[in-house]
């Protein structure tokens, strides 16, 4: 295979796990990866995870301007170090930068893309993806006309592993070019969230919670085991939770390792945003409600009297380990 | 101000999806189909911005069969002033389809473009920033928030972030706005507005129109597969203590995800 690059993510420092996931399944397909990493301050954090996960070369684009993310800085950098290195594909994961940077990265090299994958195959010199589409009700094969193939991956899908490899790390002045969307300022949520797509275990409530300040349940179980909490269409619209927690087809969709419904139904726009995650717990009062033939288990009660059983027996498994 | 909103129309949430015999597209015979959700949105907000500043036109555009004309109309009952279709048969990739709207958008001087973050029927979540790319404009995705300035050279946009934050973001104009939901609640269409609809004239152009008769697809889909039906699951039983504890115990043990 040609040449492969990985743009690598970052926050504050830290590589997030996703880039980790998809340089580990290019490392168990035999891809010699170069990991791009757009920052500024010490990335050595992030460079030495990249080294240990498998990468051939690890390349820093670094300007003071990248302190913070931009859409237009990391698209202009990114095409302005990869063009002369004649890419033949070019890889991310699939989080709101990802999703932000890539169509323009794309639109560039006026090449297609294929957003949000759950599995891609080298073949020779030809790398085709699978991605879900209508929120996961059926997913399709995507291949490429022309190079370079440029995609995202979804995060939490792929296997991380180790790799014992040694690669030179390089350090570049990154390009940002014009920038014409400028971020003036940004505020962290008051409380301190788990980020839904790329939570290993998430807690979601729907109508039933019958009020807003009813997620405080779902609050409390979910920080005893480090779970984000997430929402049905219809907890949303009734006013109980904001869309960014929203779970569905007009709204996210996650694949965490454990999924607990409570108080869901089951509608087929919910049940196509987290059916690929890998173990789904119901708990609902109503024994005929659809979500219980999706899964794996279920306590048909009322989630007012379990979820706090459960955050209690969370509780005292951690003191137990 | 010239503000144009692209939309797409998509199978209603609703629908249960069946593929075709050669695996390369989904049925789309019998299908109830609705304006992208995200898109409705996206309306609102340019009826919107006509209002706060009193003065422009609100132009929709698709790319799609015949049938999406339904859509341009909704948009227009609503209150849409120009409705634009970009008229293809066939499916055309994000990249085909952001070529098509970057030069209606270059026809039409737009002078703020909104969208939806992403059409819910493939999730590409792509056009906006391709056609932002293409024309050189600035582009802001999940935008909550979109005030432009009273002298229309600039639009402060408040974006949500991951976890729950959220940035203010200032760009200069024209420029590219894709909004999520709760950036404001669409209207519905108004029995005046249903009427001025029907007797619309909408503008149509074919690929060939848009000098684009010799670009193709870059990207190409095969083997459209519906996901693996899960196996049915085990409803625990016992008073609920036990029921919980079991739970608990499953998850450590047998499904190993705590």
């Amino acid at each position: 295979m040609g040449n492969v690059f990985l743009i690598a993510e970052q926050k504050d420092g830290n590589i997030k796990r996703v880039s980790l996931e998809i340089l580990s399944e290019l490392c168990r397909q035999g891809i010699a990866t170069t990991a791009v990493v757009i920052g500024f301050g010490d990335l050595s954090k992030v460079t030495e995870s990249l080294v240990t996960h498998g990468a051939s070369k690890v390349v820093v684009l670094e300007n003071e301007v990248f302190t913070q993310y931009n859409t237009e800085g990391y698209a202009n950098a990114l095409h302005h170090y990869l063009t002369p290195q004649n890419p033949s594909v070019i890889v991310t994961g699939a989080t709101s930068h990802g999703k932000d940077f890539l169509p323009r990265l794309a639109a560039k090299f006026a090449t297609g893309i294929a957003v949000d994958c759950v599995s891609f195959q080298f073949t020779g010199e030809k790398v085709a993806v699978r991605r879900p589409v209508y929120a996961g009700k059926c997913s399709k094969q995507v291949a490429f006309a022309v190079a370079p193939a440029i995609f995202s991956v979804r995060p939490n899908v792929l296997q991380t592993q180790m790799a014992s490899k040694s690669a030179a790390v390089e350090k570049v002045v990154g390009n940002p070019g014009t920038i014409k969307a400028k971020i003036l300022s940004t505020v962290a949520s008051q409380i301190k969230k788990v980020e839904l797509t790329e939570a290993d275990i998430i807690i979601s409530g729907g109508r039933s919670l019958k009020s807003a300040d009813n997620f405080k349940i779902l609050n409390d179980c979910a920080a005893t085991v480090g779970a984000a909490v997430g929402a049905s269409r219809a907890a949303v619209d009734a006013g109980y939770a904001p869309h960014d927690m929203q779970v569905g087809q007009t709204g996210k969709t996650v694949s965490p390792k454990l999924y607990i419904a409570c108080g869901i139904s089951g509608a087929i726009q919910h049940l196509a945003g987290m059916r690929t995650s890998k173990i789904i717990v119901a708990i609902n009062k109503d024994p005929e409600a659809p979500i219980f033939q999706k899964t794996d288990y279920g306590i048909v009660a009322d989630l007012f009297e379990v979820v706090p059983l459960l955050t209690e027996e969370f509780k005292r498994l951690k003191s137990q380990s | 101000m010239n503000i144009l909103v692209l939309l797409k129309q998509v199978p209603d949430t609703e629908t249960k999806i069946r593929i075709t015999s050669d695996k390369k597209n989904i049925e789309t015979a019998d299908l109830k189909w609705i304006i992208n959700p995200y898109d409705e949105f996206a309306i609102e907000e340019g009826l919107k911005t006509k209002e706060r500043l009193k003065e422009g036109t609100v132009t929709v555009v698709t790319v799609g069969p015949t049938r999406t004309v339904e859509a341009l109309r909704t948009a227009v009952a609503m209150g849409a002033d120009n409705a634009i279709h970009v008229k293809v048969e066939e499916t055309l990739d994000t990249y085909l389809v952001a070529k098509a709207l970057a030069e209606v958008c270059k026809k039409e001087g737009a002078q703020i473009i909104f969208t939806g973050k992403q059409a819910i029927d493939d999730d590409q979540a792509a056009t906006f920033g391709y056609l932002a790319e293409l024309l050189q404009y600035p582009s802001v995705t999940l935008a909550v928030k979109c005030d432009v300035s009273v002298d229309k050279t600039k639009a402060t946009i408040e974006q949500e972030g991951d976890s729950g934050a959220k940035s203010i973001i200032e760009t200069s104009l024209p420029a590219v706005i894709a909004v999520t939901k709760g950036i404001n609640t669409p209207r519905y269409a108004s029995l005046p507005g249903i009427m001025k609809a029907k007797k619309k004239e909408i503008k149509t152009y074919s690929i060939a129109d848009l000098g684009l008769g010799s670009e193709t697809s870059k990207t190409i889909d095969s083997d459209y597969q519906l996901p693996p039906e899960r196996a049915p699951g085990k409803k625990l039983t016992g008073d609920i203590t036990t029921q919980v504890k079991e739970l608990v115990r499953l998850l450590r043990e047998e499904a190993k995800v705590i």
